[in-house]
């Protein structure tokens, strides 16, 4: 119980009303059903006047007990969970449970699914950064760039559904390899989209870089100096907006990113508009890496040579009789992945995505935890948005960039 | 006392000079270093790393249940050094019978709200903690979710 006695009231009351120097002051809630916190965060704020001077950030409104659930399914019917973590980013969440499982497995991936992995994970970031930057836009009172983003957003959609059959809980990645065959036609199709978007970022940039309404509502707000941010557990972009050169694509390379040629963009100024720019540069990036791996594209085949774990091919199941053993054995009970621990980290479009699996030797993992980089740096708000003004908090924690299932699982 | 197969490593060697007792067993596996340290001695040996070994970052703090083994839990702690591109996990075993380690909240105030969620969800105490309430879950929650003695399904009589 609480100290308002009220069952499940969270907060325990601020502080008095009443302030040392004599000031009145007030609490004000914000949440959990605002329209500027992309979800369901509930931020407490005393305020002096139109400062903040102490801020509660309560999370927990969807958590759904998800690293439980993982421990009751196999590994390949774990992947399906991971895309519901952060779902503006499921390919990237996919990613990393594949490579974790793999690293504790010890497969071997074949050239075209690690880099028809890396082109669709890229196609996620651009995705991701899309959706960010047209709701930040739109909390900032530019509507129009909402409107341009999800245009873009929306042939990716379709491109993940010419892949999976799925639009957002794509699941396209497997223990092994890929779900299904690329299609046909999708070089075209993703050759298309990438010739034309560096144009339409260029668009966004024209609504917004030197828009003087823009520059007035994001320069010099929501900074947090860059040793406060390593302690906090911020990673991700606003690192990167602060000077520091950090991304796992480049510092513990994975799914052969380090074959891929982009840099990771950074600026000093460490404010909402350096955020801002950094993510732009970063979508071009991605733009970068998805030409390049689209263009270059292994030929060969697209799932491991692994008949324990992957399903074998439909024709081979009607045709030998091992393979069929093998399917009946991986549909029945899964597969069993050797006894051990792993840490597998990598760069979501929000920071540090890391998996953390623990394998007992059974079909089912014994314990998973998923360490989200939403939950880092929403823990940083406090830090972000007291002793600023409360017209700075919108900005401020739009550009955190956080997903409420990524926080609370 | 470090594992023989740990000599070459420098960051095991590091802690070990720091303080010899403070290992309890560690292993090299896949690529990650993990330590076994006595709960006992982790706050000093996480400022240890930071300070001295430049591990700057906290990446994360989690528990395992190893019920009904004892020592029943496991405190993970995954840290990161940004300079060195280094990982290394620490793990502290506790006893199932009101488990309690010290908070390294005085060492990375990043790690509270990791610690809150430790708690919430596995029932362990952290002493020192400036602020240990319940994070995902209502005040007023019965049990620890992910304890392996806690159901999955079934109504709550």
């Amino acid at each position: 119980m609480s100290e308002t006695g009220v069952p499940g009231a969270v907060i325990t009351p601020l502080e008095d009303q009443q302030s040392e120097t004599g000031k009145r002051s007030m609490v004000l809630n914000m949440g959990p059903q605002h329209p500027s916190t992309h979800g369901v965060l509930r931020l407490l704020m005393e305020l002096d006047g139109e400062t903040i001077v102490k801020c509660r950030p309560d999370i927990g409104y969807l958590h759904t007990g998800i690293e439980k659930e993982f421990e009751q399914k196999n590994y390949q019917q774990d992947v399906t969970l991971t895309d519901r973590v952060d779902y503006l980013a499921p390919l990237s969440n996919n990613l990393g449970w594949a490579l974790a499982v793999e690293k504790l497995l010890g497969l071997e991936i074949p050239p075209q699914a690690q880099w028809m992995r890396v082109m669709l994970t890229e196609l996620t970031r651009l995705n991701s950064h899309l959706v960010w930057l047209g709701t930040h836009a739109i909390d900032i009172g530019a509507m129009s760039v909402f409107l341009y983003c999800f245009r873009e957003r929306e042939e990716i959609l379709r491109i993940f559904e010419m892949f999976s059959g799925q639009r957002m809980m794509t699941s396209y990645f497997r223990i092994g390899g890929l779900a299904l065959e690329p299609p046909r036609g999708w070089h075209q199709r993703v050759r298309k989209f990438i010739d034309v978007f560096p144009s339409r970022v260029d668009e966004y940039e024209e609504l917004l870089t030197n828009n003087p309404i823009w520059i007035g509502r994001t320069r010099g707000v929501g900074a947090i100096p860059l040793e406060d941010m390593l302690d906090w557990g911020v990673t991700g972009p606003m690192l990167r907006a602060a000077g520091l050169k950090i991304d796992a694509r480049k510092d513990e390379p994975y799914s052969s990113y380090d074959l891929f040629d982009f840099e990771v963009p950074t600026r000093t100024e460490n404010d909402v508009y350096a955020r801002y720019q950094v993510r732009v540069e970063e979508m071009r990036q991605s733009a970068r890496i998805v030409r390049q791996a689209a263009d270059g594209m292994p030929s060969g085949p697209w799932k491991a040579d692994a008949p324990h774990v992957v399903l074998p091919d439909r024709e081979k199941m009607k045709t030998q009789m091992e393979a069929l053993i093998y399917h009946f054995k991986i549909v029945t009970e899964g597969f069993r992945v050797p006894e051990g621990e792993v840490y597998q980290v990598i760069e979501s479009p929000r920071g540090e995505l890391g998996y953390y699996v623990v394998s007992d030797g059974t079909a089912i993992p014994y314990r998973v935890h998923m360490r989200t980089p939403s939950f880092g740096n929403l823990q940083a708000t406090p830090r972000m948005v007291e002793g600023t003004l409360i017209a700075d908090v919108i900005a401020g924690i739009g550009s955190m960039d956080f997903v409420l299932g990524d926080t609370d699982r | 006392m470090l594992p023989d197969n740990l000599r070459e490593n420098a960051v095991a060697l590091a802690v070990e000079s720091f303080d010899g007792d403070a290992i309890t067993g560690g292993k090299y596996d896949r690529g990650e270093l993990m330590l076994e340290i006595a709960p006992a001695k982790i706050v000093s040996v996480c400022g240890f790393l930071k300070y001295d070994q430049n591990f700057v970052r906290l990446s994360t703090v989690t528990s395992v249940d190893r019920y009904p083994a004892e020592p029943r839990f496991e405190v993970i702690y995954e840290l990161h050094s940004v300079e060195r591109k280094e990982r290394v996990r620490l793990k502290c075993r506790l006893s199932g019978v009101d488990p309690a380690i010290e908070s390294v909240t005085s060492v990375w105030r990043g790690a509270n709200w990791y610690e809150r969620e430790v708690f919430d969800l596995f029932g362990i105490r952290f002493l020192n903690h400036p602020d240990l309430r319940r994070i995902m879950l209502p005040e007023d929650w019965e049990g620890h979710p992910l304890r392996k003695d806690y159901p999955v399904t079934g109504t709550r009589v």
